[in-house]
């Protein structure tokens, strides 16, 4: 999110898997060829066969531009770029270093994707970067989206419907992308509505890992059904889907995987005394949003209750307010970055808790 | 929750006028609120998308994607277009007596 607009650079967001496997754990790298799950074994594209008792499946999801008609073909990279990739984003970045303004499309190609939020963080970050630029008058930017708006929840429209006009943002709802025309440079749905643009930033289609499809594990975009609040496979009592792999009715977050994973970790170790699993992941998210000119927003959500006003974590105290913008949600994000390669990663504790709590929030 | 009636049967709607409670849902609620959206006539190629959401709703809890529908109900998204003009994801959930397809916030 931050590598378009020169805030942070590859090294930031990249360090070796290896140096985060604890002692005890055996990595092996190679790409999984096919989980075999009626035998219980994986097997590995190195010719490695692993055989199992229990089995955590963690593929994530990945984008698949080639799916939609024009997108990844001559002016891929050029006019039409993507942030959900460390090339792409590197691309995006150089491309939007050099860009001189006009029309910035930002369309999302199908739901779901990762961090949901992400395409509307994108464009309040633009929106601040061509300001500090100096060339936000001579951009125009558009948020063309599957969905009937940018916010959808009641309460979060409310609080946070206007933001995108505040930020002179147009919105075009429901637009269900059916090709790109790269020569002419527009985006057409299906139901033949067209919007031009001079730059493309599309969130390609998302899918679960090709293994998990010719597995024969997925849904029609190769994510596994799981019970969603104990995350075990219904097929296969041995196998538990973590992260974005599962197919779940909660957003596609790191911080829904990081509550999935802890909620998980203690009733695994039930799980393998014989004990019953307890429905205890409530698909707890907790998502920072940036909104530009050194101020964030923040929501917190589960299965059943949507982004709420409030304060966050302590009840009243905060420091972080819900549904409003403050620096103080910033800075919250920021820190995150050392949270994360120095906390979170090597699976040390954080003070908050997995389930999501009603404290400090109220409900208008 | 606000109520209203619809084909004679009182039902909870939402603010947008999407029904709260899929089992308050029958077909004679269905051919209004196509009505409504400017469906005439619903034909077996409609009560094919609406019978394949109505039954998927039930097993995962939310209305279907499209993609999941084209799939599904076997038809092609073009033509889930031309069934439910402007917004097909939105239609069916409404005339099927789901919720409205939302994102997160
Ligand atoms: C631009 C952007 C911004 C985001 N911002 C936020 C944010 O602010 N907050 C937030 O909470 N989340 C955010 N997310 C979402 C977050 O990154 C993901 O939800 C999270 O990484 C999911 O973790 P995961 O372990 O399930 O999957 P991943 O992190 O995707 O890991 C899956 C791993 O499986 C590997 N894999 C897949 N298939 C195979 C195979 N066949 N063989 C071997 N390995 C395989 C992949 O290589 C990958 O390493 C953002 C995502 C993007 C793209």
């Amino acid at each position: 999110m931050f590598i378009p607009f020169g805030i942070y650079s590859k090294n930031d967001v990249i360090k070796p898997k290896r140096d985060f496997v604890p002692a005890g754990v055996e990595l092996v790298m190679s790409p999984i060829e096919l989980i075999d799950a009626d035998h219980n074994r994986v097997k590995l594209s190195n010719g490695q066969t692993l055989v199992y008792d229990f089995l955590v499946v963690a593929t994530g999801a990945q984008i698949h531009p080639e799916q939609t008609p024009g997108l990844q073909e001559h002016e891929w990279r050029k006019t039409i770029h993507e942030f959900y990739t460390i090339e792409g984003a590197l691309a995006l970045a150089k491309h939007l270093r050099n860009w001189q303004g006009g029309r910035m499309v930002v369309n999302v190609v199908e739901n779901p994707i990762k961090c949901p939020v992400a395409p509307l963080e994108f464009i309040m970050l633009a929106d601040s970067y061509f300001h500090g630029q100096g060339i936000r008058d001579k951009v125009e930017i558009i948020y063309a989206t599957p969905l009937p708006g940018a916010f959808t929840k009641p309460i979060a429209s409310r609080h946070l419907g206007d933001i995108l006009d505040k930020k002179n943002i147009k919105v075009v709802p429901e637009f269900m992308v059916m090709e790109v025309e790269p020569d002419a440079k527009k985006i057409v749905s299906y139901d033949e509505q067209e919007v031009n643009y001079d730059l493309l930033v599309s969130v390609p289609l998302n899918m679960g890992s090709e293994a998990v499809g010719r597995s024969g594990l997925g849904d029609d975009l190769n994510f596994i059904p799981v019970d969603k609040h104990t995350l075990v496979s219904p097929r296969y009592p041995n196998m538990f889907v973590l992260g974005d792999a599962a197919a779940i009715p909660t957003s596609k977050a790191g911080s829904v995987a990081h509550f999935a994973v802890e909620s998980f970790s203690e009733n695994f170790l039930r799980y393998i005394d014989g004990l019953e699993l307890l429905p205890s992941f409530d698909g707890h998210a907790n998502c920072f949003i940036e909104s530009g000119f050194g101020k964030g927003l923040l929501i917190d959500f589960n299965y059943d209750t949507e982004p709420l006003p409030g304060h966050y974590p302590l009840p009243g105290v905060g420091p972080f307010s819900l549904l409003q913008e403050t620096e103080m949600n910033h800075w919250g994000k920021l820190m995150f970055r050392w949270m994360y390669w120095n906390l979170l990663i090597k699976g040390q504790e954080l003070p908050l808790p997995a389930r999501m709590t009603m404290a400090g929030k109220w409900k208008n | 929750m606000a109520t209203r009636e619809i084909a004679g049967k009182t039902v909870e709607v939402n603010d947008e006028g999407f029904m709260a409670n899929p089992t308050e849902w029958n077909q004679e609620i269905a051919v209004a609120i196509a009505a409504e959206e400017g469906i005439s006539e619903l034909t077996p190629a409609h009560w094919q998308v609406i019978d394949f959401c109505r039954k998927s709703a039930a097993s995962n809890g939310s209305a279907p994607t499209l993609r999941a529908i084209t799939n599904g109900a076997g038809v092609s998204t073009k033509d889930l277009f031309a069934l439910f003009p402007k917004g097909p994801a939105k239609k069916v959930a409404r005339i099927s007596g789901l919720g409205k397809p939302e994102g997160c916030v």
